[in-house]
């Protein structure tokens, strides 16, 4: 556990400390959100913003890994003799405080804009907030294996999306469902289920693709 | 047991597959075309039109063995993927480089037989169901694997980190397998299942059985060939290859 805090507060140090990049995905979302506002109009909107978290998503979880392979941080997280699963959590732990999350809080905000109304907006925001640390999880594999190959962009958005179809199905229905009023414990209850596999799983499928990426 | 032991190293020997496994790919493309094309006459012509679907339902003949195949596949795939992170094989990894893009066609077949079959008894070529959903990312999942391979440079990353995500992919296979009986989908449920009696009747069930068998015995010999394919291309220079290559 000591690990893990330690791993993520220095990953959201240096994140808050190169303030650019951390911006990033939020900024994304907002302005694709307006341009499909302006293009699209407002049907389908639960759908369309859980499809805009989903593409923020894999922009941001693509370069997760990038700058710690680049300075060499990330050969020293394999090396040394702590097991790897709580830094690789705390690592996309941080990641998700400052990509998925920020995204979750202002989708109400944006649901708002598209559709006029705030029926299901809450419910929207929950399915985000269940849902993305679990598409970070399952982007993050992706993201390890194509680290060391200095071109991940769509190659890791191909890898990914397919595993991100289970979360998208369930969150958007979910939304869709609280829009029109219905009731959406199952969704929710499939969406948790979804979050506490990747948990379960994800790390270790990552550790194992970033011993393969350093060579160990 | 012992054989087991001494088939599973042989099978791992590039050498001994190269030479052992020619006479297997023309037994298995005679034997294989020669199953389909009975059970794909047999299905076209003799067969008679189904009550409820017509002269449609002819076309099962070759989707129900094209969509199984390709699960099969994946699944070959994901064990060699296994294999080769746990023994380091080489066969094992050469395996999932050859089948992948095979794996690829025949899902491509499978869902382009589906949307053919979809228009004229479902009214519509594609919709938006569990199974036909998550058919088309296998089609995806095997694309992935022939593109993360060409994206990593250096071969024995490439190979470990191909086989990785071939054995996270097979989370995918029963999703696709119980989605017809998880989710309330368009496509009908099974109706062949071990143990119980089939739902459908025997004159459409042993042309179908015939062109599984068939599809089978085809790939496979398709999937061995390019496996010996990618043999020659990795062990060329050594020394058992340039003397089989100077005997023949």
């Amino acid at each position: 556990m000591r690990l893990f805090f330690a791993q993520f507060r220095r990953d959201l140090l240096v994140a808050v400390r190169s303030r650019s990049d951390a911006a990033n995905p939020l900024a994304f979302f907002v302005l694709a959100s307006v341009l499909l506002g302006l293009g699209a109009g407002a049907a389908l909107a639960p759908g369309i913003i859980w499809v805009l978290a989903l593409f923020a998503n894999v922009l941001a979880v693509e370069g997760v890994f990038r700058r710690d392979h680049d300075d060499g941080t990330l050969e020293q997280l394999l090396i040394h003799a702590q097991p790897l699963f709580p830094a690789v959590m705390g690592k996309l732990a941080a990641h998700w405080a400052l990509s998925g999350l920020p995204v979750a809080v202002l989708s109400p905000v944006a649901a708002v804009m598209l559709t006029g109304t705030t029926t299901g907006v809450w419910v929207l925001m929950l399915t985000l907030c269940i849902g993305t640390p679990a598409l970070t999880l399952l982007g993050a594999i992706g993201s390890a294996l194509t680290v060391a190959t200095g071109r991940g962009g769509l190659l890791v958005a191909i890898l990914v999306l397919p595993f991100y179809v289970p979360v998208l199905i369930f969150g958007a229905s979910a939304s869709t469902a609280a829009m029109l009023g219905d009731p959406v414990a199952f969704q929710l209850l499939a969406l948790a289920a979804l979050l506490a596999a990747s948990v379960t799983a994800a790390p270790f499928a990552v550790g194992k693709a970033l011993a393969i990426s350093q060579e160990y | 047991m012992g054989w087991i032991k001494t088939t599973f190293h042989k099978t791992g020997s590039p050498r001994w597959f190269f030479t052992g496994a020619r006479s297997w790919v023309v037994g298995l493309y005679v034997f294989g075309a020669l199953l389909i094309v009975v059970g794909s006459t047999w299905g076209l012509g003799f067969v008679p039109p189904e009550r409820l679907q017509g002269n449609s339902v002819r076309i099962l003949f070759i989707h129900a063995p094209a969509a199984h195949l390709a699960e099969a596949i994946y699944v070959a795939i994901a064990i060699a993927g296994f294999v080769f992170l746990v023994w380091r094989m080489k066969m094992a990894d050469m395996l999932i480089q050859a089948a992948a893009p095979i794996g690829f066609v025949v899902t491509v077949l499978a869902l382009a037989t589906g949307i053919i079959w979809g228009i004229p008894t479902w009214g519509t070529g594609w919709v938006w169901d569990a199974r036909t959903v998550s058919t088309l990312l296998l089609a995806f999942l095997f694309f992935g694997l022939v593109a993360l391979r060409q994206a990593i440079g250096r071969e024995d990353r490439a190979s470990r980190a191909v086989a990785l995500l071939a054995l996270v992919g097979v989370i995918n296979i029963p999703i696709i397998k119980y989605s017809v009986e998880w989710f309330t989908t368009l496509h009908q449920p099974p109706s062949i299942v071990i143990g119980e009696k089939p739902a459908i009747a025997p004159v459409f069930l042993v042309p179908l059985a015939v062109n599984v068998l068939g599809f089978y015995c085809f790939v496979a010999g398709v999937v061995i060939a390019a496996l010996r394919a990618r043999i020659v291309e990795r062990e060329a220079g050594t020394q058992w290859l340039r003397d089989w290559i100077s005997k023949s």
